[in-house]
């Protein structure tokens, strides 16, 4: 039986937790996720299927939805579900037995971490990392957008509250754009 | 160079990567008899027009969508952008 420790992305046996004035940079690892990407034909179906799992009108361009278990659109008929690791280990079968034939579902979760924003001045820290237009971006918006040439996706939860994914090898990458970000900007 | 994204609205283009003429997407039939001098064209044959032209244009710090942008090559005034499987479609691709 091997006997291996669970590390986070950044290495430590605990999630970072950085702050900077008045944001957080949190380093999230209990997260899962999933891909769908509806077939060709079988798209209204795909999205119909994905709102009766999220309870929510599966989101349209740049919005996520859902609650427990929420989506964000990641492309034309394609989406990323993601939903807490504690509860939800078998999210892509969940997700797959859900969609069944109408969409192609991925296991993502181990491909991706999340870092989540906390505080009043975000918009500042995302101002010198990324290109987004922020004044476009409120609640229930997500854009992929590059990261020091990263490609993140930006979670607006709320005014004070941002989650980014960013590819897992390049997460140590990724958090220090960040965090020189928060320590440029605040 | 801003480019009208049709689903996400204007982006900078450095966002995007560029590939070529969009006629790539006239992928010639492998089982036609002439299919052979049709992939030599389709390879290595393109037009070089000064003006109006079709070309395909990766979003890849985006959704990573393909489009096809209409643009000038004399002024780099960009007329029309699709998405290319729209596009692709319309031409009878994808059936």
């Amino acid at each position: 039986m091997h006997d291996l420790v669970a590390i986070t992305a950044l290495g430590g046996s605990e999630p970072q937790v950085d702050t900077v004035g008045g944001v957080t940079c949190r380093e999230v690892p209990g997260a899962a996720l999933a891909s769908a990407a509806a077939r060709m034909g079988q798209e209204t179906k795909a999205s119909k299927a994905l709102a009766k799992l999220i309870g929510a009108p599966a989101p349209g361009i740049g919005q996520h939805a859902g609650d427990t278990v929420t989506a964000f659109w990641a492309g034309p008929d394609q989406w990323m579900i993601e939903a807490p690791f504690d509860t939800h280990e078998e999210l892509t079968d969940q997700v797959k037995s859900a969609l069944g034939d109408t969409a192609s579902v991925t296991e993502q979760t181990d491909g991706w971490t999340r870092f989540d924003l906390n505080g009043d001045q975000i918009p500042a820290v995302l101002e010198l990392l990324s290109m987004l237009d922020l004044r476009n971006i409120d609640a229930g918006s997500v854009a992929r957008c590059s990261i020091h040439h990263i490609g993140c996706f930006v979670l607006c939860r709320s005014d004070e509250a941002f989650s980014i994914y960013g590819p897992r090898s390049s997460a140590g990458s990724l958090h220090h754009a960040i965090v020189t970000a928060m320590r440029s900007a605040l | 160079m801003i480019i009208n994204h049709p689903l996400l609205g204007p982006r900078d283009a450095s966002e995007f990567t560029y590939l070529g003429d969009a006629s790539l997407i006239n992928r010639p039939d492998w089982q036609a008899e002439d299919a052979a001098d049709a992939f030599y064209e389709y390879g290595y044959l393109r037009d070089n027009p000064a003006g109006e032209h079709q070309e395909l244009w990766y979003h890849e710090a985006g959704d990573r969508s393909w489009l096809v942008v209409t643009r000038d090559t004399t002024t780099h005034e960009i007329s029309k952008v699709e998405l290319a499987r729209d596009v692709a479609r319309a031409r009878g691709r994808s059936k």
